[in-house]
């Protein structure tokens, strides 16, 4: 039978989402599999999330030391090479922390490793198939993982459907196999994001701008449609990166969670990062020149067309309405 | 301080439209345009400056076939001081622990107390700098968007949700994947190419890594690709067609149905 271990992230107590995404991403690995969350950190916030899992896996796996009371990779890494049995599969998310934890951890535990899997089909002998994206999600692909010597295996948050918690699980405490945590690598603070001149979480309709805007100066095409629309400029991450708009005016995993009616995506691809900030199913429009562009697959409405041009033409429509 | 960056020569999604080619197993990749990976840029100018600070030498690296060589160049032409082309039959079909086995044998040719690589590249796996990292034992922090050296060690801010920082101290030598953002790499025109253009790439083999065939390429490969698709997401989009004037109507009477006007 398959092991898997699913390793949960959590903030204040309360685990991510993903929690209830592992064990449906298990289920297609191996649907007889046994899957076993494991956490990590330290107190009080650690229990709480340990017992909530209880509700979603058979078995809950934690691991108590004051040295992880932030999720540091490097420590975190090290418990969970002595606590992983060899030739297990680990999940873990394809977020923050798991991008800094799980290609490492993969060396250690001397196992296979794919990224950002968004689905799998199956295990045939120790084989198992995943499906990856490439290029920005432009291409997917279907790749073969040897898991004879066990996998770590990051999954793309929100691909896999989640499940309700009906298990009746138990918590092991582990904390005694941790081993040496010693680290080379020490957390100091966070510091949190710049609040910005404009709140893009608080508008309906968003106009945003993605590296389809092409210069600098043609950001004022798209604020003169947010204003013929009452909306609000936001962009994606390429816009900030080039310093021609604030930060807190970025959508997306590493920028702002947005909430909107209407999300107009102007020469934006439609990266999962990007996507990832769009949450309550806004009406989208996308606009973007390559018919190819893989924010069709996501948008309501697409239009091929050059964003340079359409912008000017839609805004006055609109101002002769 | 010396400093080794990775680099990758990838497929430019901004200049391309990705097409299958007949067999269905491999892009057509007869007419894509290559470039250097937008993250490695960014890790080339991180080091220059540096080292601009510091002291020290840059050396840029790559896994690849001859034609990588043109992203050495292009970064030797913003100012790293050497290039490596790390290139062998023996590497075709590596996957990410390949590739990283290959660096791990560079790096310990070398006296680097710094390792950089990109946050991401073409596959959007992420996975380099990490299992580099594990198997030299040294620290690790990934999404790099801050560096501000100390004395034998460094201060790195990680990018994390929502944009937040994280602050890390951390000891050298280190392995670092570098986040966009975290500058804004300097402009490489033609001439610096040229000025590069004859200088000399040594290229190493499996053999003067002192690496056991089997290790790397195909042979050692625990992640093998099996073909190319384009996905079936069920309906996509519905799509907007006709003049630019028709268009515009049919979105104006759909946006002030959902509260968009
Ligand atoms: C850890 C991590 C976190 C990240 N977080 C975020 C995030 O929070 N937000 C985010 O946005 N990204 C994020 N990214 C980056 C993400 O992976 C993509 O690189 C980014 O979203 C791409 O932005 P884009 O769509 O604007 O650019 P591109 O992917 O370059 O797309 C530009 C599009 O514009 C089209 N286009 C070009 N010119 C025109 C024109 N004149 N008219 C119409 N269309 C045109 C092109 O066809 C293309 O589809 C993150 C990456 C990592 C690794
Ligand atoms: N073939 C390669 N040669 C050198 N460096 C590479 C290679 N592939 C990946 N890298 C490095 O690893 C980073 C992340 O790539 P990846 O792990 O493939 O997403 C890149 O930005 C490069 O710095």
């Amino acid at each position: 039978m398959t092991q898997i271990f699913a390793y949960v992230p959590f903030k204040n107590g309360v685990a991510e989402d993903v929690a209830l995404e592992f064990p449906g991403a298990a289920k297609k690995i191996d649907a007889g599999a046994s899957v076993t969350a494991v956490v990590t950190g330290s107190g009080a916030d650690l229990d709480k999330v340990a017992g909530e899992l209880t509700k979603v896996y058979s078995e809950v796996i934690k691991i108590d030391n004051a040295a992880m009371a932030y999720p540091n990779a490097e420590v975190v890494r090290k418990a969970l090479t002595n606590i992983i049995p060899a030739g297990a599969i680990v999940l873990v998310a394809h977020d923050t922390f798991g991008m800094d934890l799980a290609p490492g951890l993969s060396i250690k535990l001397e196992s296979a490793y794919a990224a950002d899997v968004v689905d799998f089909e199956g295990m045939d002998g120790s084989t198992l198939k995943i499906v990856r994206q490439e290029l920005g999600g432009a291409v997917s692909t279907h790749v073969t993982c040897d898991a004879s010597a066990g996998a770590v295996l990051t999954i793309r948050p929100g691909t896999f459907a989640p499940v309700d918690g009906s298990a009746s699980g138990a918590v092991v405490d582990k904390s005694g196999d941790a081993g040496d945590l010693s680290a080379k690598r020490t957390f100091l603070e966070v510091v949190e994001a710049e609040v910005g001149e404009v709140d893009i979480t608080k508008s309906d309709v968003l106009v945003s701008i993605g590296r389809g805007i092409e210069d600098e100066d043609n950001i004022e095409i798209a604020q003169e449609l947010a204003d013929a629309m009452g909306a609000v400029v936001s962009c994606s991450r390429p816009i900030v990166d080039a310093k021609w708009l604030e930060k807190s005016r970025q959508v997306g995993t590493s920028g702002q969670t947005v909430k909107p009616k209407v999300y107009m995506a102007m020469g934006i691809s439609g990266s999962f990062q990007h996507m990832g900030g769009i949450k309550g199913n806004p009406f989208i429009v996308a606009v973007n020149k390559n018919p190819k562009a893989p924010i069709f697959q996501v948008a309501d409405v697409g239009i091929v067309e050059d964003i340079l041009e359409f912008m000017p033409a839609l805004q006055e429509a609109i101002e002769a309405l | 301080m010396e400093i080794l960056v990775c680099v990758k020569r990838v497929p430019d999604t901004a200049e391309n439209e990705f097409e299958l080619n007949s067999e269905g197993n491999d892009l057509d990749r007869d007419d894509l345009v290559y470039s250097v990976n937008e993250w490695d840029n960014y890790a080339v100018e991180e080091a220059i400056q540096i080292v601009d600070n510091l002291g020290g030498s840059i050396t840029v690296v790559t896994v690849g076939d001859d034609e990588a060589e043109e992203v050495l160049r292009r970064e030797m032409a913003m100012g790293a001081n050497n290039g490596v082309l790390l290139s062998d039959e023996a590497f075709e079909g590596s996957d990410g622990k390949g590739i990283a086995t290959i660096l791990k044998a560079e790096v310990e040719k070398g006296n680097y107390d710094l390792i950089l690589t990109g946050a991401q590249a073409d596959e959007g796996a992420g996975q380099i700098g990490g299992m580099l990292a594990a198997m030299l034992d040294y620290p690790y922090a990934s999404l790099v968007n801050k560096i501000e050296p100390a004395d034998g060690k460094i201060k790195v801010g990680r990018e994390i949700e929502g944009g937040n920082q994280e602050m890390n101290e951390i000891e050298l030598p280190c392995v670092l994947s570098i986040q966009t953002g975290i500058n804004e790499p300097r402009y490489v025109g033609i001439r610096g190419i040229r000025k590069v253009a004859s200088v000399d790439i040594p290229v190493k083999g499996a053999g003067d890594l002192g690496l056991d065939a089997g290790s790397v390429g195909e042979a050692g490969a625990k992640i093998k690709r099996v073909d190319y698709f384009v996905p079936d997401l069920g309906d996509g989009a519905e799509m907007l067609e006709g003049s630019t004037d028709e268009i515009v109507e049919k979105l104006i009477e759909k946006l002030k149905a959902k509260g968009g006007l």
